[in-house]
């Protein structure tokens, strides 16, 4: 199912949560909607599950307008981080719920149910537990439990609100590549929310980053870390560096120095220079080029990650080199950023 | 797939570290004083209900109790119960349900409002039903030509008893429905449950052993009830007499073994509310500790 979200805006009491969001979702793909706290993302969730309801736009259910329906009529499945089991049923009657409340003809005879609940069991692999209480599990196997209550019902659209938020490292891990079976063997319509980038840029699609009730960029993990649209989106997603530089007749100038990098359709004045701190050619001598005093120098995992102090200004920033890379000893250090973009001066 | 955070589900006891632990003889100093109060205020004059009561012998106590206006001051107070406790216990889910489960403009006003007739005298409580239904009182007129008695009648005892137990099964389900917030609710609705259903299937289990609580105490207050009784019954002997109006009247007749006999039964309802309530204290003391922080 293809879920279209139409110039929405969301306000609670008077306060801006959302402004002017749309998003097309392709039928059958998995999305990740990633920002900080506070960036609208558990919001526009809620708005496509119809737990909240647009101050303004649409939401479209494939050709369907699905914005004046109630959450029930909307059939989406919906995960909630605190997983919201219903603590005094046991696994199946969880799972079989969204069976049980359906009326009349839709409403499939008890033993259906517990068909479907056991066969759920099973794709989520719980089979064994099906009469424990949700207090009797995990909080791993809880969460599973959430996810197959979900797809009981059939649902259009599956939306997940942080389902890893509560768990420890290594159980999200799990869970998140098993996640990612479960949607290549069902083929659900996917949502998920997350501030977690490793989880998004790994688990998605497409990832849509969002900060202060605004889309700043849609796109696959490739996408988003090589190309950044937006200063937000370089220092949110991945490690930056950044530096204030001028350009002069589409060349960069940092301080009284040019150094090296053309921006022929860059407007002329002020900019900021960002650029990945790993993604940076060293240099031995310095015609065109940035050079800095090493002043602080960390091991981190694989890589040494060098702090410079560059120029006159004192701009610090930092770059990644190989561990055994002499120049991570040497006081001073010469690079030019591999792949860079310039924004607006900040 | 192996799940290694499996936690163990052993409730938590708390040790009390030697460092905040007093000393042998204040602690036996205060335990004394705990108990020695108890005695003298609690348990003997619960005893002594119950000798005063059999003082002339069982089958006094029988026959006193079997006495006609006895009988009937039992039939009205189970009568009152058994219209104010239901009551209550739609107002107090309805009440809960509205504070704790959405924002309105004069909620906190209302959650005191809520908590007034346990701040006001009973008394009060009764003589604004008076001024109220009174023949004199605001609607008092009103009532009269539409030929309705509501005061020194069963009806003015049930709105008095009401009245003064309506805090308690709200008082109870708020705080409890607070903690659990509308994820449950939310996810049923998810699911395609109606909003019935959804309270049938979710929310009463969730919170039902807090309302099983609140019913027991205000049972127990129902029946009990005397100030605000007192002022709207009228004390007509057989009719609008309930237990506690009843005991009164037997001890000021100086027929202390029917009064004593009366009170023995309100003795033993209290008794009986006091075990169900450690019972269910001890059974589903986690699920209630979130009502007992008032």
């Amino acid at each position: 199912m293809e879920v279209r979200v139409a110039n929405v805006r969301k306000e609670f009491e008077r306060f801006p949560a959302l402004h002017d969001v749309s998003l097309d979702i392709k039928s059958g793909e998995l999305i990740a909607l990633l920002g900080p706290s506070g960036s609208g993302k558990t919001t526009l969730l809620r708005l496509i599950a119809g737990l909240e309801r647009p101050t303004r736009g649409k939401i479209f259910f494939g050709d369907e307008d699905a914005s004046q329906k109630s959450i029930q009529e909307r059939n989406v499945g919906f995960v909630f981080q605190h997983y919201a089991l219903f603590r005094h049923m046991t696994v199946a009657d969880n799972i079989g719920f969204g069976l049980k409340v359906r009326h009349g003809p839709t409403r499939p005879p008890a033993a259906e149910i517990r068909r479907r609940a056991s066969e759920l069991i099973d794709l989520v692999q719980l089979s064994g537990l099906e009469k424990r209480y949700p207090a009797q599990l995990s909080g791993g196997q809880r969460q599973r439990v959430a996810l197959a209550r979900a797809m009981a019902i059939e649902p259009k659209v599956l939306l997940l609100d942080e389902p890893f938020g509560a768990l420890d490292a290594q159980v999200r891990r799990e869970l998140r590549r098993w996640l990612r079976e479960i949607h290549d063997r069902t083929g659900h319509t996917t949502v998920f929310v997350t501030h977690d980038q490793e989880e998004a840029l790994e688990l998605a699609d497409r990832v849509v980053v969002m900060s202060q009730g605004r889309i700043e960029q849609v796109g696959t993990a490739d996408d988003i870390y090589d190309t950044p649209n937006s200063p937000f989106v370089y220092g949110f997603i991945g490690e930056s560096s950044s530096l204030p530089v001028k350009v002069e007749n589409g060349e960069i100038w940092l301080a009284d120095r040019p150094i090296g990098l053309q921006a022929p359709h860059a407007s002329e004045g002020d900019a900021t220079l960002y650029f990945r701190p790993h993604d940076v050619e060293l240099l031995d001598g310095c015609s065109g080029c940035i050079a800095g005093t090493v002043v602080a120098s960390r091991r981190v995992a694989g890589t040494r990650r060098v702090e410079l102090e560059i120029g006159g200004e004192r701009q610090r920033v930092e770059i990644e080199l190989p561990v055994d890379h002499p120049a991570a000893q040497k006081s001073r250090v010469a690079f030019r950023p591999g792949r860079w973009k310039l924004f607006p001066p900040a | 797939m192996a799940d290694p955070e499996i936690k163990s589900y052993e409730p938590f006891h708390e040790s009390h570290s030697a460092a905040v632990t007093e000393s042998r003889p204040a602690r036996a100093v205060l335990m004394a004083i705990v108990f020695v109060f108890l005695v003298v205020f609690l348990l003997l004059p619960l005893i002594i209900v119950f000798k005063e009561a059999l003082a002339k012998g069982v089958g006094t106590y029988l026959e006193s109790l079997s006495d006609a206006d006895t009988r009937s001051a039992i039939r009205l107070t189970l009568l009152v119960a058994a219209i104010s406790v239901p009551l209550n216990i739609i107002f107090g889910i309805s009440a809960a349900w509205a504070i704790a489960k959405f924002e309105f403009k004069g909620k906190a006003f209302l959650t005191t409002l809520i908590d007034l007739p346990f701040s006001v005298s009973p008394v009060i409580s009764g003589l604004v039903y008076v001024l109220l239904f009174g023949a004199q009182g605001l609607l008092g007129a009103w009532l009269k030509t539409h030929g309705i008695v509501i005061l020194f009648a069963v009806p003015g005892i049930v709105l008095a008893t009401v009245f003064v137990t309506f805090p308690f099964v709200a008082r109870e389900l708020i705080p409890l429905m607070q903690e659990q917030g509308n994820g449950d609710e939310e996810a049923a609705l998810s699911l395609g449950a109606n909003g019935w259903q959804t309270f049938w299937y979710v929310t009463l289990p969730n919170v039902k052993w807090g309302l099983l609580y609140g019913v027991l105490l205000c049972n127990a207050r129902a029946m009990g009830e005397f100030g605000a009784v007192s002022v709207v019954s009228g004390h007509i002997r057989g009719l609008t007499n309930t237990m506690p109006l009843h005991v009164e009247i037997l001890y000021n007749e100086y027929n202390a073994v029917g009064a004593f006999a009366v009170a023995s039964l309100l003795a033993g309802l209290a008794l009986v509310t006091l075990v169900l309530k450690t019972l269910l204290e001890m059974r589903y003391g986690a699920e209630l500790a979130a009502t007992r922080g008032h």
